[in-house]
């Protein structure tokens, strides 16, 4: 299948899942579990990396910042603005997208092969809606709210390496970073944070959802959708740099 | 309480329907209809076109051409909204039994009444414990799928199948993957949920047990065309020279056929039981 038929389909797909509920508490329920399955069970794999994240970054920034000319509160500057800027975003929905992607489409590959989608369509239940629409929805409440912990935990695991190595004392970090603060920074990161969540959901649910065959078609859809995710979110990241910056 | 069997009229009609994936026919004018009340086998050999013509008729597949009525009502030019309605009034029993895995059995079963009924959690729960204990599986409520027997799956698979009171049953390949006599269980239940309830079932096997033990009206496909229809009475004087060799594929039945047909004849004076020789 070349680029345009899966663009075709996939557009299809997302057509597809808007239609009247056909039970609003149960839609909401699914929502809900979406929510703790995208969001609650990442929170471990978001708190380790983003605090490595903004460590690493304040001991390499003050590595290659070593000269009494530049203030070391420019420190504390770098890591709040790479956090923010790009770390936390990108950086953490690529990880969600081999996390919750390879997730997502499994479960929909499986619910595929098994028939179990079948069994939804034969009850009269849209299954784009009712099993595609609570995940994107899901992601596009709690991603942001992951990147948002990310950044924060991100600065200060900063502030916790620099403090700890020795290389910057917490005050001259704190005041770092009130230097120059941009709030702009946060609504593009936010602007790339909604277009991440939708494509870490999107992608793996329309290569979960057209899954044909067995098991081993059910791991390369996952492999698939994650490898499109990663990719599609290095473009998008160019993008919206290119545009909102 | 039901009311008697002949107060339902709830008919399946499938008229002159083609189906092909790509260039390759793999339905070519299947015309057939699908009583109420009855148990209507589609059997045939793997590859027949049997699963794609079920597929088509409860709406996973759209047919190229042709039409399938349900109760006089053309399903293929229904609108999506129409369509929801009808697959309402449709249960299904899957190969697999396409359990959710993540549900138990009671959560399976209930999962169409909280989805389509406003009954309250005590009576979803009575509703259930009805079916599970008519499909005989009291007990088994907190069980899992991961749990529970093959024979058991399609049990729940029927519960959940008639837990709205359908009027159109499918069972596609109720047997696959059972034991003999778990498949005699299970054909039984079909059988009798079939009367009980009033409905238009359709069953696709190509298990002959099924076909001897509940074949109302069997439709017989062979390369994607209806080769031949009848009862399971029918079936063994049946002189179709593709039925016979699909029937009685073994030396073995090959052999019980021919004794039947003499013992038929008159020309077999001795007391062989013929029907349990066939079984």
């Amino acid at each position: 299948m070349n680029f345009f038929t899966h663009l075709g389909r996939f557009l299809l797909m997302i057509k597809g899942m808007f239609s009247k509920p056909e039970n609003h508490r149960m839609y909401w329920k699914e929502l809900m579990h979406q929510c703790n399955e995208i969001g609650i069970r990442s929170v471990g794999i978001v708190v380790i990396i983003s605090i490595f994240l903004g460590a690493v970054t304040a001991v390499q920034t003050a590595y290659q910042l070593i000269s009494p000319l530049i203030a070391k509160t420019v420190i504390a500057v770098i890591v709040r603005d790479n956090i923010i800027l790009e770390l936390a975003p990108t950086l953490i929905c690529v990880v969600l997208a081999g996390v919750v992607g390879s997730r997502i489409a499994s479960e929909l590959g499986n619910m595929r092969t098994s028939e179990q989608i079948d069994a939804l369509e034969i009850m009269g239940i849209n299954t784009k809606a009712y099993l595609i629409m609570p995940k994107i929805l899901a992601a596009l409440i709690v991603v942001p709210c992951l990147v948002v912990l990310a950044a924060v935990l991100g600065i200060w695991g900063g502030k916790i390496a620099g403090e700890l190595s020795g290389i910057l004392p917490a005050d001259i970090y704190n005041e770092g970073l009130l230097e120059d603060f941009i709030p702009y920074n946060v609504f593009f990161a936010l602007s790339k944070t909604y277009t991440y969540a939708f494509i870490i959901s999107s992608v793996p649910a329309y290569y979960g959802y057209h899954v044909q065959g067995g098991a081993l078609e059910i791991g390369r859809a996952s492999t698939t959708s994650v490898i499109v995710s990663c990719i599609l979110i290095l473009l998008a990241d160019y993008a919206l740099a290119a545009i909102l910056l | 309480m039901r009311w008697p069997q002949f107060f339902y009229n709830s008919m399946i009609e499938i008229k002159n329907i083609h189906k092909g994936f790509g260039d390759k026919t793999v339905i070519e004018d299947v015309s057939a209809v699908l009583e109420t009340g009855k148990c209507n086998l589609i059997i045939g050999a793997s590859g027949s076109g049997k699963t794609v013509l079920m597929k088509c008729i409860v709406g996973l597949f759209e047919p190229d051409n042709g039409e399938i009525m349900y109760d006089e009502a053309n399903f293929t030019t229904m609108s999506a909204e129409e369509r929801k309605q009808t697959r309402q009034q449709i249960g299904m029993l899957f190969q697999g039994s396409a359990l959710f895995d993540s549900m138990t059995v009671e959560q399976n079963v209930m999962f169409p009444l909280d989805m389509f009924t406003n009954l309250t959690g005590k009576q979803k729960h009575e509703k259930a414990d009805e079916v599970l204990a008519r499909v005989n599986l009291t007990g088994s409520n907190k069980k899992y799928p991961a749990e529970i027997s093959g024979g058991m799956k399609k049990r729940v698979g029927i519960a959940r199948a008639i837990v709205l009171n359908p009027k159109f049953l499918f069972c596609d390949e109720p047997n696959s993957g059972l034991d003999p006599k778990t498949s005699l269980v299970i054909d039984k239940l079909i059988k009798e949920i079939t009367i009980e309830y009033g409905m238009t079932t359709v069953v696709n096997t190509h298990d002959m047990n099924s076909v001897m033990e509940i074949g109302d009206n069997i439709i017989f496909m062979h390369q994607g065309r209806k080769e031949w229809e009848g009862t399971n009475k029918d079936i063994i004087f049946s002189k179709n020279e593709e039925l016979n060799k699909f029937i009685f594929a073994s030396d073995f039945l090959r052999d019980a056929k021919d004794m039947r047909m003499l013992e038929a004849k008159g020309k077999i004076s001795d007391n062989r039981n013929m029907d349990e020789l066939l079984k």
